[in-house]
């Protein structure tokens, strides 16, 4: 009772101009949505903030393998994990910096292409024709197979002496006479591009299709009696009835691709090579696999910072515009 | 942890209550301590878990028969089996007794995670010196007692395709690494390479290079525990393995990408290699549909002038019992269970391993001339991965470095020894953290 933030209740006080005589029955009926909403603030508290505070915990202690099995008796470490992941001219920083900027590029190329692809789709679905739901469905299957299958799948294929895909380029289509190889050197950042893409271009054609169909015919109508061809009613109908929609997907796919995990670790195993080195991979390679959790966690909270700020940005940003339109 | 307190405080004041109502009825407590289940994470030794679940479950049987003591075994992927084991050790809730590739052994130690066998515990499981010297060194950290057993011993070996060898006029297996070369080069052919190897592959590549730079008089911790990677010889080693892609060319480039830890193998059982360096696995090699009779082995030999004659790590694999055990006295009954003499011949032959216990080698299924050359091997020519609590760092940071230099020698880019050297100097700096 005493912990309810008195503001919202003021400002109904204000919109009622309800007397202070009336005040004590209002506050007997607040308790009813703070009870509502008890389950999920407990959730959120043991499913998201304790282990980040634990983690953000561990990256100021020196947490090896000496120390796992009694975490309190870890030596505190200050900064000095922060300081070993960002010393930017040591063997150690260069590869953090290094796996940062693949991871960058990555997301960038990964999102521009499958917004790209599920665009087009989606508007190539938006109308009804003969065999609609067959081709949406057709490109539904990469999202609902399992990661796990289809990602082998993707590295057998990719394979440099027995894949299928090297067995089209070179032997049937005689593109090169050298077999390249995707899963290591400089081809593998786009081997694993391409399998991101697949895996990730149907959830954002899903959203796109979902948004499209909200959107009134007659506005095509109108537009189209302006004289206006495909192009410009995407332009100017289907784009700005999108941009909520857009908003929060672009959003969602930014931080799935960056924290990318699960399709590069069946894809290339415990080691990624380092010209597709993304960052959430080589944490894991820094904590998990060297046993260092006190490096992993700076090097986790330093990417939980990057995403928050790229957000919070992002979100400032695309609400101005959206004051302005 | 308070989770764990509340409910071992739970457990407490119920069995206090319990023996409240017994009134001290011993027989009863008698009873109840012999109605123990142990829980065993096996590693997977045969062809497939399942097949690890059948060729052990009549030993856990006769176990149960002879002692009254229950054991859940659970076989657990090579993929998983150190995640799980760290997990155990850091939430204090994790098997009896377990299976640890014995590399890990100083760093697992390092967690003190698992019982030490001190002179006392040892004797209870029936002393020492029933085991193989060379596979006890590769048990925990000189100087301190060790932390587990060996229970199944390995190898690695030169395996090479005899009929191949006929063909190309080659009547004996390579002496000097030079022959081997030679002889690669011989056998490299339209049809086939002259050796294979998991280029892709961490462990493998790390216990290969490993043992080239032990030819070599190299050492990657002096003898404080300190790192010392970026040193000639360990370069010298590390050259070696990848001159096998980039100055030999006797083995396929795209060698470099194999990773899943059999496709190596499966090459030289198919004759696409003429020889491997592969520990124990002839077994594995007739399952893939090798003749038997094409199957030969040899030591992995050293360039001519090797300061070592040094041709394997002390492979194999290392029995523990966890110290959060309950079942500590149970637990080491097992232990002594898994390394007595019949069991180490029958777990062994089945895995076509080779035994711990010396004494397991009067078995005429250990006589063979392969099982020879392993145990001699073993006996003169291995040496343990470095006993430092780092080693699994040291193996995942040098491992992953090898791996991407074979990938760009596979690609056609010469790795140059200053290359080497940069690549060792920044994995050393990466251990500090």
């Amino acid at each position: 009772m005493i912990t309810v933030d008195p503001a919202p209740e003021a400002g109904t006080e204000a919109r009622t101009g309800s007397t202070p005589v009336r005040a004590p029955r209002k506050r007997k009926r607040q308790w009813l949505p703070y009870l509502l909403l008890l389950p999920v603030v407990v959730a959120e508290l043991l499913i998201h903030i304790i282990p980040m505070v634990i983690g953000v915990g561990m990256s100021f202690l020196e947490l090896t393998q000496f120390y796992v099995r009694n975490w309190t008796a870890a030596p505190a470490a200050g900064v000095g994990n922060y300081r070993f992941v960002l010393q930017f001219d040591e063997a150690s920083g260069k590869a953090l910096l290094h796996s940062f900027w693949t991871t960058v590029q990555f997301t960038v190329i990964v999102l521009a292409l499958s917004w790209a692809l599920a665009m087009a789709a989606a508007i190539w679905t938006q109308h009804a024709f003969r065999g609609r739901g067959l081709v949406r469905t057709i490109f539904l299957v990469p999202y609902a197979l399992p990661v796990f299958a289809s990602v082998i799948t993707w590295s057998f294929m990719l394979q440099r002496d027995n894949g299928m895909v090297n067995h089209v380029l070179v032997d049937q289509l005689h593109l090169t006479d050298e077999r390249p190889f995707w899963l290591i050197g400089d081809n593998s950042f786009w081997a694993l591009i391409v399998v991101e893409v697949w895996r990730l271009w149907p959830f954002a054609f899903l959203a796109l299709t979902a948004g499209m169909s909200s959107i009134p015919a007659e506005q095509y109508e109108a537009a189209a009696i302006d004289g206006a061809g495909v192009l410009r009613s995407v332009r100017w109908v289907t784009l700005p009835n999108l941009r909520s929609v857009n908003q929060v997907l672009l959003l969602v796919l930014f931080l799935w691709t960056f924290n990318e995990f699960t399709v590069p670790y069946t894809f290339f195993g415990k080691s990624a090579p380092e010209q597709a080195d993304l960052i959430s991979m080589h944490i894991y390679q820094n904590s998990f696999v060297t046993w260092n959790f006190g490096t992993g966690s700076a090097m986790s909270v330093l990417l939980l910072l990057f995403l928050l700020a790229v957000t919070a940005v992002y979100l400032l940003l695309t609400r101005k515009k959206d004051v302005d339109a | 942890m308070r989770l764990k307190r509340i409910t071992s405080a739970v457990a407490v004041s119920l069995v206090a209550a319990s023996l409240a109502g017994c009134g001290g009825n011993e027989e009863t407590s008698g009873g109840a301590a012999e109605d123990v289940t142990l829980t065993y994470w096996a590693s997977n030794q045969g062809t497939s878990l399942e097949n690890d679940q059948e060729v052990l479950q009549p030993q856990l049987d006769a176990f149960t028969a002879k002692t009254g003591i229950k054991v859940d075994v659970e076989v657990v992927p090579w993929s998983d089996l150190l995640n799980r084991i760290l997990a155990a050790t850091a939430s204090g809730e994790g098997p009896d007794v377990l299976n640890i590739g014995n590399t890990w052994s100083a760093s697992l130690q390092a967690t003190g995670a698992l019982t030490p066998f001190d002179d006392a515990t040892m004797a209870e499981i029936g002393g020492a010196d029933r085991f193989l010297a060379g596979s006890l060194a590769a048990t925990g950290a000189p100087g301190q007692p060790p932390t587990a057993v060996p229970v199944y011993s390995l190898a690695y070996g030169l395996y090479y395709n005899k009929s191949m060898f006929a063909e190309a006029g080659i009547t004996e297996p390579p002496a000097t690494w030079e022959e081997l070369v030679e002889a690669g080069k011989k056998l490299t052919t339209p049809e086939h390479w002259g050796m294979s190897i998991e280029g892709g592959s961490v462990s493998e590549n790390i216990h290969n290079v490993f043992v080239f730079s032990e030819q070599q008089g190299g050492s990657f911790f002096d003898d404080a525990g300190k790192p010392t990677f970026d040193t000639p010889e360990n370069v010298a080693g590390i050259k070696q393995y990848l001159d096998l892609i980039q100055t030999d060319k006797i083995t396929n480039p795209s060698n470099a990408e194999y990773s899943n830890g059999t496709e190596a193998l499966a090459d030289f059982a198919s004759g696409k290699s003429a020889m491997v360096m592969w520990q124990a696995a002839a077994g594995s090699l007739e399952e893939l549909g090798m003749d038997p009779a094409d199957i030969g082995v040899a030591p992995i030999p050293a360039p001519s002038g090797a300061a070592e004659d040094v041709a394997s790590i002390v492979a194999g694999i290392n029995l523990a019992v966890f110290d959060n055990s309950e079942h500590k006295p149970q637990a080491l009954d097992f232990v002594e269970f898994m390394t007595s003499t019949p069991t180490q011949i029958q777990l062994n032959k089945t895995y076509g391993s080779l035994p711990a216990v010396t004494e397991a080698y009067s078995d005429p299924a250990f006589q063979t001339e392969a099982v020879e050359t392993f145990k001699s091997i073993l006996d003169d020519k291995a040496v343990p991965m470095p006993a430092v609590p780092e080693e699994s760092q040291f193996e995942t940071l040098v491992g992953t470095a090898v791996k991407n230099m074979l990938a760009q020698a596979a690609s056609g880019t010469v790795v140059t020894e200053q290359a080497i050297s940069e690549q060792l100097a920044a994995a050393q700096q990466q251990l500090a953290g």
